[in-house]
């Protein structure tokens, strides 16, 4: 039977083929538009560490009091270097690691190649298992080259091909700052996106993977500048970098590992009595006002996501709506016309179910056509959302299988909700009326 | 026109004329506030920016050694003046849309607050010519000036300062802002002169209130000075900012140097922006194309449905014209209640969005401005099913249908 109402809408919609066209593109359009910039909000709206991230958390000391917050009342979203140090050293949580932004230069160990900027952060040995940061070759360092500023850097594999032509560098060394470093460590790929471990510095996003690694006190040593943003919301007592150290300006991202509620519930205590002593020593002078915050929270409360891709896809959802309405509205057109043919079958016998299988089978033709065309032109518009969006965020976006089978699913969905009402309407024409008027 | 018997018409088909409703205001919904977000990003694009834009180049150095600033700087300002077809050259800390912003808050008294985050160049002798900054008051900074200006924590530790047009009404209302004192805590510079306005170092970031919030310093030879800025005229730069980054590579062997033309920085930093716009215009286009279509459609079947009556109709006396025009009328009623629908929801939509997206207040003018396009869509669209209504014959009314 299904054959025959396969064989009965083909004939029908080869009877209108412009109708049939514009149901199609309109669908075609609609779900394609809608699609691309789905993809591409899931790609910046994603967990980037999904396994873990209600583990990661940010805690905020409001260093600055009611003058420096926002508008809502949060602290600033960055550490100052003072209580970044405190944290490290109390050690509450399991895992922790307190970084900034760098940007030093590389001096290729060839003769006669250029110096390189490469970008990275100055971590502490926690980060790599904290963040299970995947590893080509070597480890991280461990804690005491930590506390021993030992001059160890972990380094991209895009890094390890360009300078070591790809092999194993552990044990090499490299000049960076004018100052060999023993490399320990080579990343596999890891660009993780959003760069939620740091997205104040980071901006959320960014095409390029960090290249290096150093221990933090061994950066802050030798004097390595803060390459992210500085916040100070006064102008340090002293200059430079070792004047910035000392001063209440904010510029250190800091994350922890904590297991279950009870480590979140002493650790949020923790840091609350931290702002406590603060207050009594006279460094505060306001109530306790520090957040922690788990990952996906602080990524949401920080706008990761850009707000341009948010309204593109609203933009994007009004153009898929306007579509289907659309297309309810010639199926309707379509289905009314055919009153005659109904009228015919029912008076031969067929019952109103047969008249649905009937049209559903036609509407549901029209929707995977439509699917397969936006199933190709959501293709074409993911391939040249480039040309819409930042590099660093088109590279996210990716065709990948469920996607397609959504594309596939809405389209079809779709037009079958579209034929609903014109099947009903049709399913309800009295045959002896029609029989009559014809 | 007698519009009573078309309602009656309508009344007969209520899903098909609702439906058409509903398209008609979905698309002046969504075609209002794309309009609108189309309109914002343009006048970004091409927000005025008092420099010349045409005639610089900016070559970038960066890495080369902080020590050796004082000597290096003036030497590499020498070779680029030495390269034909250059008329100024200047050291800077930054530019406009450099996307790198150094950003500090300034204050018309001392250690008052500011919710304006002003972009802040330090700019080396020669600077005001380089990059082609208009005076409007006042005057440039002098030798003795550039001199003694250096830099800490990236305050000025000179006394004198340039403001932009913008920050001198902002911060002096009704005054001249000559001579008065700019602040930022309790450090205070003169101002010496004011200048035209020029665009932020990153105006997305800074939002309306601080995209034309610069001060200029003098300073003189300084590591923190990693752009040169080379001028010339307009048919030359490509050749000279090519030509300035082979001289500064040469110079400079250990940094790296890269040179880019102005008008390629603010291409590159509207790029997103302008491709954003592109993609609603294509939207725009295929939501009204779409809409068109589907009264195309639809009004093509009511007049198959009808074909007996305007048989009737034309063969009791009704002209082409009057057969034209019912169906133009009712497609004109029908349009006028879409849009009616619609700019309640593009008003609805637009504050939702203002709510939850950073977005304006939509001016008023969008609303009827969409309900024009909608009402000429909608009479085009039905202008090719009422021509062939009215193509019916009388002779069809004769026939049993």
């Amino acid at each position: 039977m299904f054959s025959y109402y396969l064989d009965l809408a083909v004939r029908s919609l080869k009877r209108s083929p412009g109708l049939t066209a514009l149901m199609v593109l309109a669908i075609g359009f609609g779900v394609a538009a809608s699609m691309t910039t789905w993809s591409v909000f899931r790609a910046v709206s994603g967990d980037p560490i999904p396994w873990k991230s209600s583990k990661l958390f940010v805690p905020q000391i409001d260093v600055w009091g009611p003058q420096g917050r926002s508008s809502d009342g949060e602290p600033p979203n960055a550490m100052a270097y003072p209580d970044a140090m405190v944290l490290m050293r109390d050690h509450r949580a399991k895992l922790q690691s307190a970084m900034y932004q760098i940007s030093p230069s590389v001096v290729p160990a060839q003769a006669g190649r250029h110096p390189l900027n490469v970008s990275g952060h100055a971590v502490y040995s926690e980060f790599f298992p904290m963040l299970d940061v995947p590893f080509l070759y070597g480890s991280g360092w461990n804690a005491s080259d930590d506390t021993q500023r030992t001059a160890v850097v972990v380094i991209s594999s895009k890094l390890n091909q360009k300078l070591f032509a790809g092999a194993n560098s552990v044990g090499k060394t490299l000049n960076i700052e004018s100052k060999d470093y023993r490399v320990v460590g080579v990343l596999d790929n890891w660009n993780p996106q959003p760069r939620y471990y740091d997205v104040v510095n980071s901006g959320g996003f960014s095409a390029t993977g960090e290249d290096v690694f150093l221990p933090f006190e061994r950066a802050i040593e030798v004097g390595m500048s803060n390459d992210g943003n500085t916040n100070c919301n006064a102008v340090p007592a002293e200059s430079g970098f070792v004047g910035l150290q000392h001063s209440n300006c904010v510029w250190i991202a800091y994350m922890a590992q904590l297991d279950d509620a009870a480590a979140v519930t002493a650790y949020r205590n923790y840091l609350d009595g931290y702002a406590h002593a603060q207050q009594q020593a006279g460094r505060f002078g306001w109530a306790v006002n520090n957040r922690l915050r788990d990952l996906p929270a602080f990524l949401d409360n920080q706008h990761v996501v850009p707000s341009d891709t948010k309204v593109s896809l609203l933009v994007a959802i009004g153009l898929l709506l306007v579509c289907l309405v659309n297309t309810v509205g010639l199926l309707l057109a379509k289905f009314l016309r055919r009153s005659g043919e109904i009228g015919v079958r029912r008076a031969l016998g067929a019952p109103r179910s047969a008249i649905y299988a009937q049209f559903l089978t036609e509407a549901g033709i029209i929707g995977a056509a439509g699917g397969v065309l936006g199933l190709l032109l959501t293709g074409v518009g993911v391939a040249c959302v480039g040309w819409v969006l930042p590099k660093s965020i088109a590279t996210l976006a990716r065709l990948d299988l469920p996607l397609l089978a959504l594309t596939l699913l809405v389209a079809v969905v779709a037009t079958l909700l579209a034929g609903l009402y014109p099947t009903s309407r049709a399913a309800r024409v009295q045959p002896a009326w029609q029989l009559k008027s014809n | 026109m007698e519009i009573r018997p078309i309602l009656a018409s309508l009344r007969k088909h209520r899903i098909p004329a609702l439906l058409i409703m509903l398209e008609i205001a979905l698309a002046c919904a969504v075609l209002c506030n794309a309009v609108f977000m189309i309109g914002q990003r343009v006048t970004d694009i091409h927000l005025p920016n008092a420099i010349d834009e045409d005639g610089i180049s900016v070559v970038t150095v960066n890495g080369a050694d902080p020590k050796l600033a004082g000597s290096d700087i003036p030497r590499n300002l020498a070779a680029l003046r030495g390269i034909a077809g250059v008329t100024a050259v200047a050291a800077v800390t930054s530019m406009p849309l450099d996307q790198n912003p150094a950003l500090s808050p300034f204050t018309a008294t001392p250690d008052a607050k500011s919710t304006v985050n002003t972009s802040v160049y330090f700019i080396g002798s020669g600077g005001e010519q380089a990059l082609g900054l208009h005076l409007l008051e006042g005057r440039y900074f002098n030798a003795d000036e550039y001199a003694d200006s250096g830099l800490q924590d990236f305050h000025s530790t000179g006394h004198v300062a340039l403001v932009t047009q913008s920050d001198a009404h902002r911060l002096w209302p009704g005054q001249s802002a000559l001579g008065k004192t700019l602040y930022t805590n309790a450090t205070g510079w003169t101002v010496v002169g004011v200048v035209a306005d020029m665009l932020a170092q990153d105006p997305k970031f800074n939002r309306a209130e601080g995209r034309y919030s610069s001060v200029f310093f003098p300073l003189h030879p300084d590591a923190m000075m990693g752009d040169y800025v080379v001028r010339s005229a307009q048919r030359d730069r490509e050749r000279v900012v090519r030509d300035a980054a082979q001289v500064l590579d040469k110079l400079q062997p250990g940094a790296v140097v890269e040179g880019k033309t102005y008008a390629g920085m603010r291409d590159e930093y509207f790029a997103t922006t302008n491709s954003m716009v592109w993609m609603l215009v294509l939207v725009c286009v295929v939501m009204l194309a779409v809409t068109a279509f589907g009264i195309v459609g639809l009004t093509s079947f009511w007049v198959g449905q009808r074909r007996r009556q305007i048989g009737i109709r034309r063969a009791v006396g009704a002209t082409r014209g009057h057969i034209m025009q019912y169906f133009q009328t009712e497609n004109f009623l029908l349009s006028t209640a879409g849009v009616v629908m619609g700019m309640a929801m593009a008003f609805g939509i637009n504050l939702y969005l203002m709510r939850h997206y950073e977005m304006m207040r939509m001016p008023w003018y969008y609303l009827p401005g969409s309900a024009v396009a909608l009402w000429v869509v909608g009479q085009l669209a039905v202008f090719g099913p009422a021509r062939r209504a009215a193509a019916v014959p009388p002779v069809v009314a004769t026939r049993s249908a």
